[in-house]
């Protein structure tokens, strides 16, 4: 097995892009990448989405997309793991590297949600729920977060004001990030009024539907270090499972799957939570966002919020999190924001974040949770000078 | 709507029939053939009493497609007397009026129709007691 | 053959109420909404307020929470036993495909059953209680449940939506030395009566106003009470309870009155002036109030009428067994009292009356 690193990154913005549809969108984020990169050919693709077959007509993306974005022929097909495609993707195309079996490898996370209607696309992302018990009864994605949500205030005291800081922190920083959906301040009173979606979580607490691309390039890290001038290496590629309903779980309030994945992936890279300078943790809400903290070690159970309230989780805090805006700000077109992160983290590694940029980066985690947190899947970067 | 799924699913959803596992006594919602605790097979049946208290609610605005005449209405995560935790909607109560703790009963209701034509697709909601029996 | 010949219905095997269960959901329209939105406040009330059903009920989910009210007051009945799920209602959700299969299913009676529907307006229930008389009495069946449950939809601003409402009843009948209520008698009285209808594919039913009283209602309970006593040889002073088709107070008041029943004999089953008229269930959860009360060795007159036309006449005797049976599951007054007020406009969502 040898080490594998990430050798070119892009990304399209994200909005919805009436003028783009799927297949345009992933060369976008390729060309960007690939250009990054210096290379012109690839030995596999690796395509990460969730919702082609049920919002775009589309499945059998691999061949598609490796035809569209000029790699014809190559090893290529879609991956799928709902919300954590993106990084599913990134997971194949490490493991395609690390085993020698490519050299280099190009991964897209690409998600077309806007052709259909709001109301399809809410029964569209509940495929990452446990149809026969928890869609069918009647609850969309945002739902089960939200029953999360509701048990953690009782659990902890915590009131629902009291999750603004992740939407404010988000907000401050897809400000100045050009390819950020949202790219406006929320203050704490505008979280405290907007509109229930499924309460307590509301309009500013979850994510819009949206489309993007955003692309890597992978090589072995020796390669990796003629090939480029700021390769960035991947310490860490663990994945972890767990009960794909919420009411099946050991305890609805611990992500044991992100707990499993976390602990793997700190594992291959000999590090721990202090080591980590930033965290691109799926932000989705407030809830998955605090409650990835504490599973990912940053905070002890129950106590993931008060990292926010106490004002650590911006770009100067202990662990700066969703650096460019988060699935909040940024924004979360499913199947690709997995890939979204680790370009975020390899911009922060590489010192390119701007009035984003966390000081001296060196040790940068991402991290995508499908569902409610059946599937985690975590990625350890880091610079490799470091 | 798949009419073969629902109708494969009729007897959990109308009944709350599960499984105990004869090794450990676990009791099994849904039925899933495998015990999850002891890991050995368990296909005994098992009928849940209905009743459990709710471990967490919410009130959905944004109902996906099938739901979209009964909006809004809440879910809950219900834990079941014998063990299992459950998600439903909750009936026959404001929304206001639901709290973590509360004792619920289930009762089978409509989950939503096909439109006009389709088959009815009936399964398990829980409520507050109509009254304490004896 | 004469009028005389013709004998009263009684198996010869003894039956009774082995269970019984009532439902009523928890919505309540007062007529006076009915009144504001369509006679200005001048209309009059024919009852205080009638049961509207929830937007997630129909006449399968009622009928199962009845039955089961009924199971559980039966006690230890293994729902295997039971050989026939037969629910009378005038609004069965599916025109073909029987609600009684869904309920049957529902309270693990498959797959060894009868599970057809029944409709005779009003009476469809009295008229699968019949049958299962029979089908129990016989020794074709050790059980047989006969439910009577409605939502009785009436045309918007139509007289009958002031009444018209959801509820019902569920009878398991099983040999008579099981009964809580053991069966004395039954009797019939049909006619081809056209007082009040429904064409199939219409949404609302039609009626022939006063038509509705004198030919139809009094004719029918009247000959059909009168018949089960003569041949019982029995008068309204042997019962301590009576219960009649109850379409709104004044009605079953009026034919009580005439058939030589006093007030208090029929105040207990009276229920049209708190919960409406709720068609095939009226008279059998007039019932199950009755039974919720009774005292041992009480008897029961039961005259159920349904439009088109006919009326099924029942005498009961209530047993010890009603004493303990009673508590093991929710009193009709329990469904009564469940109430939450609504208006116009949420009842007309309820009932679907928005063409959308």
């Amino acid at each position: 097995m040898r080490d594998v690193a990430i050798i070119g990154i892009g990304q399209t913005q994200i909005r919805e892009h009436w003028d783009t549809g799927l297949r345009q969108l992933a060369l976008q984020a390729v060309q960007v990448a690939m250009a990054d990169a210096n290379v012109t050919q690839a030995d596999a693709l690796y395509v990460g989405n969730m919702l082609s077959g049920t919002l775009a007509d589309q499945e059998h993306l691999g061949a598609l997309v490796a035809d569209s974005a000029g790699l014809r022929g190559v090893e290529a097909f879609k991956v799928e793991a709902a919300c954590a495609s993106g990084a599913a993707a990134l997971r194949m195309g490490t493991m395609a590297v690390a085993s020698g079996m490519a050299n280099v490898v190009v991964v897209v996370g690409v998600e077309k949600m806007t052709d259909a209607l709001a109301s399809d696309i809410t029964t569209a992302t509940a495929l990452a729920t446990d149809g026969d018990y928890e869609a069918a009864q009647g609850l969309p994605l945002v739902a089960v977060h939200a029953l999360l949500m509701r048990r953690y205030m009782h659990e902890y005291g915590y009131s629902h004001q009291d999750f603004a800081p992740f939407a404010v922190n988000a907000h401050r920083n897809g400000k100045n990030n050009p390819h950020a959906m949202f790219r406006f301040p929320v203050t704490a009173e505008q979280f405290a009024k907007a509109q229930m979606v499924c309460d307590p979580i509301n309009l500013l607490d979850s994510s819009a539907a949206c489309d993007g691309a955003a692309a890597v390039v992978l090589a072995s890290a020796d390669a990796a270090r003629v090939l480029s001038p700021a390769p960035i290496r991947i310490a860490g590629s663990a994945v972890g499972t767990d009960t794909l309903a919420v009411h099946d779980r050991r305890d609805p309030l611990v992500l044991d799957a992100a707990v499993l994945s976390a602990r793997r992936a700190y594992g291959q890279a000999g590090v721990g939570p202090q080591d980590v300078d930033l965290f691109e943790l799926h932000d989705a809400c407030g809830i998955m966002a605090a409650l990835s903290l504490e599973a990912a070690g940053f905070a002890d159970k129950g106590q993931g919020l008060r990292l926010a309230l106490e004002g650590e989780i911006g770009i100067e805090g202990c662990v700066p999190v969703a650096t460019m805006g988060g699935l909040k700000a940024r924004g979360h077109p499913v199947g690709a924001t997995g890939i979204y992160q680790a370009v975020e983290v390899v911009q922060q590694l590489r010192g390119l974040a701007g009035a984003n940029q966390v000081p001296d980066a060196r040790i940068g985690m991402a991290q995508s949770i499908g569902g409610s947190g059946a599937t985690v899947i975590t990625h350890i970067l880091q610079r490799m000078d470091s | 709507m798949s009419i073969p799924k629902n109708w494969r699913l009729r007897q959990q959803r109308y009944r709350l029939v599960g499984e105990v596992c004869e090794k450990c006594g676990a009791k099994i919602f849904p039925p899933r053939d495998l015990c999850p605790q002891c890991e050995v097979p368990a296909k005994t049946p098992f009928v849940f009493s209905g009743r459990g208290e709710v471990y967490s609610y919410s009130t959905v605005y944004n109902p996906p497609r099938a739901f979209e005449e009964f909006a809004p209405y809440t879910v809950a995560l219900v834990r079941l007397e014998e063990g299992p935790m459950v998600t439903a909607q909750l009936t026959d109560v404001d929304a206001g009026q639901v709290s973590i703790g509360m004792p619920v009963e289930m009762v089978t209701r409509k989950i939503h129709a096909d439109g006009e034509d389709g088959v009815i697709v009936y399964g398990y909601k829980f409520r507050p007691a109509v009254a304490p029996v004896a | 053959m004469a009028d005389s010949d013709v004998g009263l219905l009684k198996p010869d095997r003894e039956v009774g109420i082995v269970g019984y269960g009532a439902y009523v959901p928890r919505y309540r329209l007062p007529a006076v909404e009915v009144d504001r939105m369509w006679a200005g406040g001048q209309g009059g009330t024919p009852v205080k307020e009638k049961s509207v059903p929830g937007l997630d009920e129909d006449v399968v989910t009622m009928s199962i929470e009845a039955a089961r009210n009924a199971l559980a007051r039966a006690g230890g009945v293994d729902p295997r036993r039971v050989r026939a799920v037969w629910v009378g209602s005038e609004s069965h959700p599916y025109a073909v495909k029987p609600t009684s299969t869904i309920v049957a299913e529902a309270i693990g009676a498959t797959p060894y059953t009868q599970a057809g529907d029944w409709e005779f307006a009003c009476k469809a229930g009295t008229e699968a209680f019949q049958a299962a008389i029979g089908f129990v009495g016989s020794g074709m069946a050790h059980y047989a449940f006969a439910i009577g449950m409605d939502t009785a939809q009436a045309r918007p601003g139509d007289a009958l939506e002031y009444t018209a409402s959801a509820g019902g009843a569920a009878y398991l009948l099983g040999p008579a030395e099981e009964a809580l209520a053991v069966l004395e008698g039954s009797f019939s009285y049909v006619t081809d009566t056209p007082d009040f209808w429904r064409r199939a594919y219409q949404r609302y039913p039609s009626h022939g106003g006063r038509f509705t009283g004198q030919p139809a209602y009094f004719k029918h309970i009247t000959a059909a009470a009168q018949g089960l006593m003569e041949r019982l040889g029995t008068t309204p002073a042997d019962y301590a309870h009576a219960v009649f088709h109850q379409p709104n107070v004044k009605f079953p008041q009026t034919v009580a009155k005439q058939l030589g029943f006093a007030p208090a004999q029929i105040q207990v089953g009276l229920l049209a002036n708190e919960i409406g008229n709720i068609y095939a269930g009226s008279s059998l959860i007039g019932l199950t109030a009755i039974l919720d009360v009774a005292a041992p060795g009480e008897r029961v007159l039961l005259t159920s009428y349904g439009s088109g036309a006919g009326s099924d006449a029942l005498s009961l005797r209530v047993t010890e067994a009603v004493l303990e049976r009673r508590q093991r599951a929710p009193l009709t007054r329990d469904y009564i009292a469940r109430r939450v007020e609504i208006d116009y406009a949420t009842y007309v969502r309820f009932t679907r009356k928005l063409k959308v």
